[in-house]
């Protein structure tokens, strides 16, 4: 048997790896190994500290398997625009943002119009703690406890006219508070509409809260509408006018891209996006995605508001 | 004075030793970043790639795609500019790298953000023009990284030039493809557009150049700059 030597007789001595370099390479992956165990380690105390915030309230629409969405999850993967585009902008920019002393003015078709410091808003409204699901357009999905008063309440309290048909939202204007605004990636001030039924359907909320406390900054200090059935971005934040109209308002995001957003913007699986699917959505948290439910799982109560309506066409 | 002397050291600067090590790290660390990341967060729970890590993933490598092929593009110009001859091999090493990131891109939207769901993938593909226009653009790249070698350089010569001008079609068709996915902030979208447009731009200008100036014998111009 011909047995031949392992090293190849013609190698040359320039291809064979000089001990320093040979040696070097071992402490090299001697570095790579600890780097790797240092970044493991690292990783183990980061998942660890994911958060001590409980959630409180009652439970709205919840499905069996809806868990609350981390505390560090709601405040710090946002949208709104007027601080920054990326969802981590609005936590880093909206810092040193005052939400007080702030006014909130009602008027339009109203019998009692005003002009209310947000204490005196308030009063008067009893404050919940209500978990609801929270679907993003874009298709992920949080669960958020959140503090608020019942939308319903405040307009009641107005004592819309008999001609008021719809409810329009705006967001402060103020681009030296909010750097966002000093950019034209949209129209503004925010705004944004809702129907008067719709607005006074017991489930839509101003909130002033989430997880038992104020609201954080980037996500609508120190007041915000909360409309579970609908896509987030109804969900106006920073409120300062509230205005009962008989026109149908024109919102920011109808306004940026109308084949893309409607008035309704109801959650709704069987309507795509024009450049996405809606039918799935990835909870925040989860790997695997979850079917879209109707109404984002609100269409016992809501469902009633659109019947006879056809859904494809009032998007 | 002291100007042209700066002008002509800057010139003179060899290929440094680090130099292919600086590439390699550049092509290989962010890619394997985002998947080591992704990884962790899932596995570890870790928030590398923040509270949306499978979007997030996806978003950094699709725009990774667009900066390799910046680099791949920048490469010429800043032989001719500064006269580094010896960035030149570095070309073909950004232009792959663009190509498997990308395709490692379009993967991660199959696999992970998809999850193999077939019917939103064809309808995607059918319905959705920002996704059609990004998988033509990674098509285009598949004959450009299969006649990547020397071998079909030389076998195809002038051919080969002519295909490879593919290489400006792509990225256009890469910041397209962004540019419509984004919902309203496009800013970065324009930027790389405008990058693109003045290396093209900036293309074009050498060629006229050049026959102007060696008008004498056009056929010894290096046609593959």
């Amino acid at each position: 048997m011909l047995i031949r030597p392992s090293v190849p007789r013609d190698l040359r001595s320039s291809e064979i790896t000089p001990e320093s370099l040979y040696l070097s390479r071992r402490e090299w992956l001697a570095a790579a190994g600890l780097t790797v165990g240092a970044i493991a380690g690292a990783s183990a105390l980061l998942a660890k500290r994911a958060d001590a915030q409980q959630a409180v309230g009652t439970p709205f629409g919840l499905q069996p398997d809806d868990k609350p969405t981390p505390w560090m999850d709601v405040t710090s993967y946002n949208n709104f625009y007027e601080f920054g585009t990326g969802k981590d902008d609005p936590a880093v920019e909206a810092k040193g943002f005052k939400p007080r002393p702030w006014t909130v003015k009602i008027d339009g078709l109203v019998k009692k119009p005003g002009d209310f410091a947000l204490d005196d808003f308030l009063k008067g409204s009893k404050v919940e703690d209500r978990i609801y699901r929270h679907r993003c357009v874009e298709a992920w999905s949080m669960v958020i406890p959140w503090r608020g008063i019942m939308l319903a309440d405040v307009l009641k309290r107005a004592e819309p006219a008999p001609s008021a048909k719809f409810v329009e939202f705006t967001t402060l204007y103020d681009p030296a508070r909010m750097p966002g605004q000093r950019s034209s990636v949209l129209r503004w001030p925010y705004t944004e509409g809702l129907r008067l039924d719709e607005a006074m359907h017991p489930l839509a909320l101003l909130a002033t809260g989430v997880y038992g406390r104020d609201l954080p900054n980037q996500n609508g200090a120190p007041l915000r509408l909360v409309v579970p059935w609908k896509y987030g971005f109804k969900g106006i934040k920073s409120i300062v006018h509230i205005r009962l109209t008989d026109r149908m308002p024109v919102t920011a995001w109808n306004t940026s891209a109308p084949d893309e957003y409607g008035f309704y913007c109801n959650v709704n699986p069987t309507v795509d996006h024009p450049r996405w699917s809606q039918a799935k959505e990835r909870r925040i948290g989860e790997f695997l995605r979850r079917p879209t439910l109707m109404f984002n799982g609100y269409a016992d109560q809501v469902a009633s508001l659109y019947a006879g309506m056809d859904l494809r066409k009032n998007y | 004075m002291q100007m042209m002397a700066i002008w002509t050291r800057v010139r003179a600067v060899q290929r440094p030793r680090w130099w292919k090590w600086a590439v390699w790290i550049s092509v290989i660390v962010p890619g394997v970043a985002v998947i080591a990341g992704v990884l962790s967060d899932f596995l570890l729970g870790t928030r590398w790639l923040g509270s949306n890590p499978v979007k997030d993933g996806e978003q950094i490598l699709g725009q990774l795609t667009i900066k390799y092929l910046v680099t791949a593009l920048a490469v010429t110009p800043v032989r001719r500019i500064l006269g580094w001859n010896w960035v030149q091999k570095d070309r073909r090493t950004f232009g792959l790298t663009a190509f498997f990131v990308g395709l490692t891109h379009f993967s991660w939207y199959v696999l992970l953000d998809l999850q193999f769901d077939v019917a939103q993938l064809s309808d995607d593909l059918t319905k959705r023009k920002y996704i059609i226009v990004g998988f033509f653009a990674l098509l285009l790249m598949v004959p450009l990284a299969l006649t990547s070698t020397r071998a079909s350089i030389a076998r195809m010569k002038k051919r080969w030039v002519t295909l490879h001008r593919l290489a400006y079609v792509v990225p256009l068709l890469g910041v397209t493809h962004w540019w419509m996915s984004v919902k309203a902030d496009i800013e970065e979208p324009i930027i790389y557009t405008v990058t693109f447009a003045a290396l093209l731009g900036w293309r074009i200008w050498y060629a006229r150049r050049d026959t102007s100036v060696h008008a004498t014998s056009p056929r010894e111009r290096p046609r593959t700059a």
